[in-house]
Order: structure tokens, then sequence, then C-alpha cells
């Protein structure tokens, strides 16, 4: 990645941001605007310091999803017929919506990796819990962000340990059961270590309130960024009209 | 002397063997007793009865002159007891260093500015101010065990409960760490095998051996063939190689 001009911005603005530009992106209607959407939200990625080839990659998986609407969508809404396949017929609206859903999702796509997938996940966990997010929801995803990564670490090197015993994979009898070995035993280990932790907050007198640190001030970055963001929005409902 | 914490005849089975077979346990006011024993001997599981995570199937835990059997019971003690764990993994479950620090001082009934200040001020003492702002499990394995220490030193305990306080420490981190234990005035029980440690906290030992606690001593031989120990080479030590290749 190269600089990343939304450094500054705060946890919280990238948020609130995100969901107002996806808000704004999703009201917009046909091909252009989405066309549109697409162009400034790869730019605003690029700002955030994404190279295109990692945007590309990441977008394989979106695009992915979103070609099963092109095989749905135009044999199945009514309109004028461009094409004929057999006894199915596909229509010019239906391949209007599917390429404008695309459009819309990908733009969507592109804001979430500019804006949130550049900033450590815990920071986002804590901008849900500052922003008055259900504080359950909040301790499961910071969890879940805590412990998933020990557990990746665990995995990662009782699979290096085999590695190092000379363990290939493979498909054989000896290999699947291996690997049997391995899920079974991160699962054993994942509960055992949840256990230990519910024990080490019981010991510290846990009754279900969790400290969240005092947030960041929200600087002059924040504001232009949420203004631009709130003139974009309009902009978009406006378009609409 | 009082005791503060105090096992009389506990049994208590893990896996189908008695674990603890009548262990009797005085850790009076003050004093840091170590607490050793073969691997698999019950140290951690001595240390986890004493808060009340195992329950014995026979004798009593009694923890500041009152007899404790149930969960409320221990509630109470682990107002006044800290348990550092072997593994701080398990003990630092919060995002950030100052929010694991301020979680105790919140559940004994802090406001959380409060309970910032107390994780601020306990950080600050420790010296670790500087970690104050980084993810938990960002920070490295000496870092970890520094953090999960001022996590307990922040609810102000009377009693630290100590499993291998100094195991898997690099030489800067164990010194540290011992330097912070030596200068605390809690009361300690310390389960280690790092006997240096011992030797140099500890104000009395005891062993346990078969399920029971007898008292052991700790003390160093005056040496007639040196310890084998490796270290680098600074310019105390480069003459001894001198000397040894001038020998040869």
């Amino acid at each position: 990645m190269s600089r990343d001009l939304l450094a500054p911005l705060d946890p919280r603005t990238r948020l609130l941001g995100a969901l107002a530009l996806i808000l704004a992106v999703l009201s917009l209607d046909g091909p252009a605007a989405g066309l549109l959407a697409v162009a400034a939200a790869f730019g605003l990625a690029l700002a955030a310091g994404w190279r295109p080839a990692g945007l590309a990659r990441r977008l394989v998986h979106v695009e992915g999803i979103m070609a099963a609407l092109f095989l749905v969508l135009p044999f199945t809404t009514p309109g004028t017929t461009v094409l004929h396949l057999g006894p199915l017929t596909a229509t010019s609206d239906g391949l209007l919506l599917a390429l404008g859903l695309m459009l819309r999702v990908t733009a969507s796509a592109l804001i979430v990796l500019a804006l949130l997938a550049t900033v450590e996940p815990i920071r986002l966990g804590q901008a849900l819990a500052r922003l008055r997010t259900p504080v359950r929801l909040v301790q499961l995803l910071l969890l879940v962000l805590r412990y998933g990564a020990l557990l990746r670490a665990e995995l990662r090197r009782m699979r290096e340990a085999a590695r190092a015993r000379g363990f290939r994979g493979g498909l054989s009898i000896h290999a699947l059961r291996s690997f049997g070995w391995l899920a079974g035993m991160t699962l054993v280990r994942a509960l055992e270590r949840a256990e230990r932790v519910e024990e080490g907050m019981r010991l510290r007198l846990w009754q279900g309130a969790l400290p969240v640190a005092a947030p960041g001030r929200l600087g002059r970055a924040d504001a232009a960024f949420g203004t631009g963001v709130l003139a974009l929005a309009l902009l978009a409902v406006i378009g609409i009209r | 002397m009082s005791a503060v914490l105090a096992l009389d005849g506990v049994v208590l089975a893990r896996g189908g063997s008695r674990v603890l077979d009548g262990a009797d346990l005085r850790l009076e006011r003050g004093e840091r007793l170590a607490l050793v024993g073969a691997n698999g001997a019950g140290k951690t599981t001595l240390l986890r009865a004493l808060v009340g995570l195992e329950k014995p199937t026979a004798g009593r835990v009694v923890a500041f002159g009152r007899p404790c059997a149930d969960e409320p019971d221990f509630r109470t003690v682990r107002r006044r007891v800290g348990l550092l764990f072997q593994d701080p993994d398990d003990q630092l479950f919060c995002p950030t260093v100052q929010e694991d620090v301020a979680f105790g001082p919140l559940n004994l009934g802090e406001t959380p500015k409060a309970a910032f200040a107390t994780a601020r001020a306990t950080l600050d003492r420790l010296g670790l101010d500087h970690l104050a702002e980084r993810i938990t499990h960002r920070l490295s394995g000496g870092e970890k065990r520094l953090v999960a220490l001022a996590g307990l030193l922040a609810m102000a305990p009377e009693v630290l409960l100590l499993d291998e306080p100094t195991n898997a420490l690099d030489d800067a981190n164990r010194a540290r760490m011992l330097d912070l234990l030596a200068g605390l005035d809690a009361t300690m029980l310390i389960v280690s095998h790092d006997r240096p440690a011992l030797e140099r906290l500890a104000t009395r030992a005891v062993v346990l051996q078969g399920g029971r606690l007898e008292p052991a001593i700790i003390h160093r031989h005056p040496c007639p063939t040196p310890a084998l120990h490796i270290h680098g080479l600074d310019d105390d030590h480069r003459h001894e190689l001198e000397t040894a290749a001038r020998r040869a």
C-alpha cells in the first residue's frame, strides 16, 4: 500500500461515512450513475493507499457472487427480449438491472475497502462501542477478533510442527486422519482457552461491563470528510428526483 | 500472625487421581511463600483451589479467617486476591492495554473515568505507560505478562498468587518482573521452577509432593565446581577464552 491520505480519520467517522456513502450509492438508479459511483469509490480507495492490483484481487470475490445475478436476472425479469436460449428468453431490462446492481455493489465494496479495511479491526469494534452499538454484539466482535487471531496462530504452529516432521498433506488415509486430529485439537484448545478466559474474567469479578477507553477527539480531517460525505449523499438523493 | 489464606486437609481429584491429598497450607500476611514441586504435582490446582476455581472433595479453604465453600464466598475473596495465570493470553482479553487494566477497577465499582485513571496510574507506576494504547494481542510475550500483572495490581490485591511469573521471559523482562515483584507489599504465593527468582523473592518455601505440602528450604551450596552457564563475550569474560587458548 502507498500513502493513506485518509489516515487521520477517526474510526467513528469511517463507520458513519461508509454507512452514509453506501446508502447513497444504493439509492442510485441506472448504470450511468452506478458507473460514476464506482469511479468515485475507486478514487477514494486509491486515496486510502490501495494499489489497483490489490483492489482487483479483493473485488474478484465480490464479482464472483455478482456473476450469479447475470445468470438469473436477465431470464427472470419481464421486458424486451434480446436473446433466446432454448426455452429461456433474456430481457434487456433484466440485463440493465443486473448491471446496475453489480455497479452499486462494486462501489459499496470499494467504499468498505477504502474506509474500513484500512484500519485495525479492533479499532472499528471500539468505534462501534462508542457509537452505542448494543454491547453484546460489540463484545462478540471484539472477542472473536482477539481470540480468532490466537487460534489461527495456534493452528499455524501445529501445521508447521507437522510439516517439520515431514507431513505433506494430500489425500492418503494418514493425511486425512492427521487433518482430522488437527481440526479436533484446534477445537479442544479453543474450548479450553475459552474456559480459562472465562475464569480469568471471573477472578477479576466480571459482572457484564466492559471498559471502553475514552474516544479520541474528532479533528479537522473528520469534519472535512464528514461534510464532503454529506454533500455527496445529498447530491445522490437529489439526483434521483 | 494470622493466615490470610489457608488449606485444611484439602483433597482434590483431577482426571481420576488425587492431585491434592490432605494438603495443609498457611499463607501468613506479609510473607512470600515459594511453592515448588514436580511438573503435574498439582501446584496450579492448588492456586486454583485457593480462589474457588476448583472445588475440594474434602477439607476446607479458609480465606481471611473465613471458610469458603461456594461462589459467593469466593467472589469476596477475589476482591482481595489476584491470580496471575501462566499464559497471559488467557488473562488479556480486552482490545487495548488500558482497557484491560481498567477492567478490574471497573468491576470493583469504580466509575469508568476513575477506572481508567486507576489503569493509567498503575501502568505509570510499573513503567508500562508507553503500552497503554497498544492492542493486547500484538504485545510481545514479555509485555503481555507484565500487562497481565498490571491488570491484577490495578485492583490493589492484598495477596498475589503467581503461577510461574518468570516462565518464558527473556533476561530483561525477567529482571523487570523480579524488580516489580520485589517492590510490592502484597503477600505472595509463588509457583516457580526459577530457583534464583525464588531465592530472591521468597521468605519461606514449601514443596508439593504426593498431594501434600512439606516445608522446604531454599539455599545455595558453595560450589566446588562452577555451575555451567552461557552468555555473550564481554570484556570480563574474553580473558577466560584467551587463557584457555594459551593453555591449549
